[in-house]
C-alpha cells in the first residue's frame, strides 16, 4: 500500500523492483529474438537451396567471363591490334598458344559461345584443334590460313570484340532478337532467324487470352455458388476443386482424348451431324489445344478468389438497389459489380502469373504454334545448352512475373492468399 | 434459385440460359474425369469409346488395362510388351517415398516460419513472407534451372536427397499459407494461461497450440504431398534414371503413344485425389468448429 502512494512521481516497477518499461522492453525484445530464431531455419533452407540457385542461374545472362579465362593472351593480343590493318602474326600465335595450353572440353565449350557472337566460329576452331598440336612455330599466320582459308577472315577476328568484356548484354539481346554487329552497336538479326519476339508475343497472347476466358467462364459460376443455398454450393464446389486437386498430367490426357483429330468430341459432333467427317476440328497440337487445356487448368485459380470475394457481399446491397428503382441489370453492373474489383483483380493476376510461365502443358498440347516461352527455356537448357540465352530469357519472365506479384501484394496482399 | 412468381418471360428466360451457362462451365471442368474414368474400363487398346461400350455390352469392358498397371500381365494376348513392365509399381513407390520425404521436411520448416511469421513483433514480416511464398509463384521452369546449376556444383543431381529437397521447396509456401491463417484466429491468452499455470514454452506450444494448428498443418501438408507427387519439371531436370517417379512415366507414356494403361494410371490417381479432398473438406469444418467458428 505505501509504494503506491510513494511512486506516482517515479517510474511504475513491477513486482522484482525493475521498472514497467524496462520488463516490457524485454520480454519484447525476447519475443522478437524467439520468432527471428524460429524462422531461421526455413528462411536459410529457402535461401541456400532457392533464392541463391535461381540468383546465380540469372548471373549467367550475362556472365561472359569464360573466353577470358580460356584465351587470355589472345584477347590481349586483339586490345592491342587497330583492328583497320590485316590480322597482325602476334594475334595468330597468341590463339594457337591459348589453344595448345587449354582444356580440350574449354576450347569446345569456348567455340560454342564463339559461335553465338559470328556463326562459323565453331567448326573453324574445332577444325583448327585438332592439327594446332602439330604446328611448330614461331610464325603461325600462314599455317593456319591453310589449315583453314577462314583464318584470313578479318570478320572472325573482328568479332571478338564482342566478346572480350567479362560481362556482356548480349544474351539479352538474342533473347528480343537483337544482336551486336563487331563495333558493339545494336542491331536487328536477320529476318530469317528471328524466333523470340514471335515467342515472347505468343506468351503474352496466351496468358491474356486464358486470363480473360477464365475471367468470363467463372464470373457467373463464382456468382451461382455464393448465392446458392449452402448445401447446393458445397456440392458444386467439387466440381471446381475436383480437377484442382487431380494430376496436371491426367488432365492432359484426359484433353488429348478428348479433342484430338478422331477424339471425343469430334466424334460426337460429326456423330450428330453438326460437322461433315472431312470437318474435323483441330483442337489439339495447336495453338487452340493450348488455349483451350490452360483455361480449364487455371479455372480454378479465378473461380476461388471471385467466390471468397463474392461470399463476403450481402445479398441486401442487390435488393435495396432495386427497391430504389433500379432494374436489376442496372444494379448488378452500378452496385454489385464495383464490389467485387478485388476478387476480379486478384483472379486476374494469379491467372496471369502462372500462364505466363507454363512449360509443360503447351509442350504436350501445343504443337509447334502452341509454345510459349518456357518451352524455348527449357529447350536451351537441355538440347542446345546455350545457357546464357536461357537465363536471359529466364531473367525477363521472371522479373516480368515479379512486377505482377508486386502488384498483387499492393492490391490485395500476399496475407490474404487462401488456398481452397 | 427459385423464381419469384412476378418474373417476366424474358427473365425467365435470361434465367435459364444464365443456369445452363454455369451448368457448361461446371461441365467443363470435369468433362476431362468423366471420359478418363470409363474409358479406361475398355477392353480394345483404343483411346475412343468402341461402340461395344456405348451399347454397354459387357464384351468391351475389361480390367486387363489395370492388370497391366500392377504388372500382372501373364494372362495377356496382348503383345505390347512394355506395358506389362513393372515401370509404373516402381515409379508409385518413389513418387510416395519423395512426397512423404519432401512432405514432413516442409511442414516442419513451415510451420516454424508460420509460427514466427504470426507473431506480433517480428521484424520484416511483409518481406519475409513474401520470400516464403515465392517458390509459388516463380515459374517451375526457372526454379528447375536454377536448382539444376546449383545440384550439379553440390553434387546432388540424380541423387534422392536432391529431389526431395527440391521438392520441400516447393511444398513450404502451402503449409506456410495454411498454417498463417490457422493461426489467425488463435486466441494467444491461452498460452499465457498454459504459463500462468506452469507450462514450460514447449509443453504449452505442443498441448495447447498444436492440436489447434493441427488441421492448418495437415492440410498444408496435403498440398505439399499432391505438388510433389504431381510434380515432372524440377524430376526432369534435377532427376536421374534412378528418380523413376509416377509423373515421368506418364510423361514418357504420352509422348511416346498414349495407351489405355495411361487412362488406368489416372483413374486410380482421381480416385486418390478425392480421397485427399474428402480429407481435407473434414479437417477444415473440424477446424471451423474448433475454433468455434459456425460453418457458413
Amino acid at each position: 500500500m505505501t509504494t503506491q502512494t510513494a511512486l506516482p512521481e517515479g517510474p511504475i516497477l513491477t513486482a522484482d523492483g525493475i521498472p514497467l518499461k524496462d520488463s516490457l522492453q524485454k520480454s519484447l525484445r525476447q519475443n522478437k529474438l524467439r520468432a527471428m530464431f524460429l524462422v531461421s531455419t526455413p528462411l536459410l533452407f529457402l535461401v541456400f537451396l532457392f533464392i541463391i540457385p535461381i540468383g546465380n542461374m540469372l548471373t549467367r545472362s550475362v556472365d561472359d567471363t569464360f573466353i577470358n579465362r580460356v584465351l587470355p593472351s589472345t584477347i590481349e593480343a586483339f586490345e592491342s591490334w587497330d583492328k583497320v590493318s590485316e590480322p597482325p602474326e602476334s594475334l595468330y600465335s597468341a590463339f594457337v598458344n591459348d589453344v595448345k595450353a587449354a582444356d580440350k572440353v574449354d576450347i569446345g565449350k569456348v567455340s560454342t559461345r564463339m559461335n553465338y557472337a559470328k556463326p562459323g566460329w565453331k567448326s573453324l576452331v574445332k577444325r583448327t584443334a585438332r592439327k594446332i598440336k602439330k604446328l611448330k612455330g614461331p610464325e603461325y599466320k600462314d599455317d593456319l590460313i591453310k589449315i583453314d582459308k577462314r583464318w584470313a577472315d578479318k570478320e572472325f577476328w573482328l568479332s571478338l570484340g564482342i566478346m572480350k568484356d567479362k560481362a556482356t548484354f548480349g544474351y539479352f539481346l538474342n533473347a528480343v532478337d537483337k544482336t551486336y554487329d563487331f563495333d558493339k552497336n545494336i542491331i536487328d538479326v536477320e529476318e530469317e532467324r528471328k524466333v523470340y519476339n514471335t515467342l515472347w508475343y505468343r506468351t503474352l497472347l496466351v496468358s491474356f487470352i486464358v486470363t480473360i476466358a477464365c475471367l468470363i467462364l467463372s464470373y457467373p459460376v463464382a456468382y451461382l455458388l455464393a448465392t446458392l443455398p449452402m448445401r447446393i454450393s458445397n456440392l458444386l464446389m467439387i466440381c471446381v476443386l475436383m480437377p484442382f486437386w487431380t494430376s496436371l498430367l491426367v488432365r492432359i490426357v484426359a484433353w488429348m482424348i478428348m479433342l484430338q483429330q478422331n477424339g471425343v468430341v469430334n466424334d460426337t459432333l460429326v456423330a450428330s451431324g453438326i460437322l461433315s467427317d472431312e470437318n474435323r476440328l483441330a483442337m489439339m497440337y495447336n495453338f487452340n489445344g493450348t488455349i483451350i487445356v490452360m483455361t480449364q487448368i487455371l479455372l480454378p485459380f479465378m473461380i476461388l478468389p471471385l467466390y471468397s470475394v463474392m461470399k463476403t457481399i450481402p445479398p441486401t446491397y442487390m435488393k435495396a438497389a432495386q427497391n430504389l428503382g433500379a432494374t436489376p441489370t442496372l444494379a448488378f453492373i452500378r452496385v454489385y459489380m464495383p464490389q467485387t474489383i478485388p476478387g476480379i483483380g486478384a483472379g486476374c493476376i494469379l491467372v496471369f502469373i502462372v500462364a505466363i510461365g507454363y512449360y509443360i502443358t503447351p509442350e504436350l498440347v501445343g504443337g509447334k504454334d502452341g509454345r510459349l516461352i518456357g518451352n524455348m527455356v527449357a529447350y536451351h537448357m537441355q538440347k542446345s545448352l546455350n545457357w546464357g540465352l536461357a537465363a536471359a530469357m529466364g531473367s525477363i519472365l521472371l522479373a516480368a512475373i515479379l512486377l505482377l506479384y508486386w502488384l498483387y501484394d499492393r492490391i490485395i496482399g500476399i496475407d490474404n492468399m487462401k488456398m481452397g | 434459385m427459385a423464381l419469384p412468381i412476378y418474373t417476366s418471360p424474358g427473365q425467365r428466360l435470361w434465367h435459364y440460359t444464365y443456369l445452363a451457362f454455369c451448368g457448361f462451365v461446371l461441365f467443363f471442368l470435369v468433362a476431362p474425369l468423366v471420359v478418363v474414368i470409363p474409358l479406361s474400363f475398355t477392353s480394345a487398346p483404343f483411346l475412343n469409346f468402341t461402340p461395344e461400350m456405348l451399347a454397354l455390352d459387357p464384351e468391351g469392358f475389361s480390367f486387363r488395362w489395370y492388370r497391366g498397371l500392377f504388372g500382372m500381365c501373364g494372362n495377356i494376348e496382348d503383345n505390347i510388351s512394355t506395358m506389362c513392365s513393372n515401370k509404373w509399381m516402381t515409379g508409385a513407390k518413389n513418387s510416395l517415398f519423395i512426397a512423404i520425404a519432401s512432405t514432413l521436411m516442409a511442414t516442419f520448416l513451415g510451420t516454424l516460419a508460420a509460427l514466427a511469421l504470426s507473431s506480433d513483433n517480428m521484424p520484416a514480416r511483409r518481406l519475409i513472407m513474401a520470400l516464403m511464398i515465392s517458390p509459388l509463384i516463380v515459374p517451375l521452369i526457372i526454379t528447375a534451372s536454377g536448382m539444376a546449376f546449383f545440384f550439379a556444383k553440390v553434387n546432388l543431381t540424380a541423387t534422392w536427397p536432391g529431389i526431395v529437397l527440391a521438392h520441400t521447396i516447393l511444398g513450404l509456401p502451402f503449409v506456410v499459407i495454411t498454417v498463417t491463417s490457422t493461426l489467425v484466429g488463435f486466441d494467444k491468452s491461452l498460452i499465457r494461461a498454459g504459463a500462468n499455470l506452469g507450462g514450460t514454452p514447449t509443453y504449452n506450444f505442443l498441448k495447447i497450440q498444436m492440436p489447434l494448428i493441427a488441421p492448418g498443418m495437415i492440410s498444408g501438408a496435403l498440398f505439399a504431398f499432391i505438388t510433389s507427387f504431381d510434380e515432372i519439371v524440377i524430376i526432369l531436370f534435377v532427376g536421374g534414371p534412378q528418380q523413376h517417379t509416377l509423373p515421368l512415366q506418364m510423361w514418357s507414356g504420352i509422348r511416346q503413344e498414349i495407351s489405355p494403361t495411361i487412362l488406368s494410371a489416372a483413374t486410380i490417381l482421381v480416385l486418390f485425389s478425392i480421397l485427399l479432398l474428402t480429407t481435407l473438406e473434414m479437417l477444415r469444418r473440424r477446424s471451423e468448429r474448433l475454433r468455434g467458428i459456425t460453418p457458413h
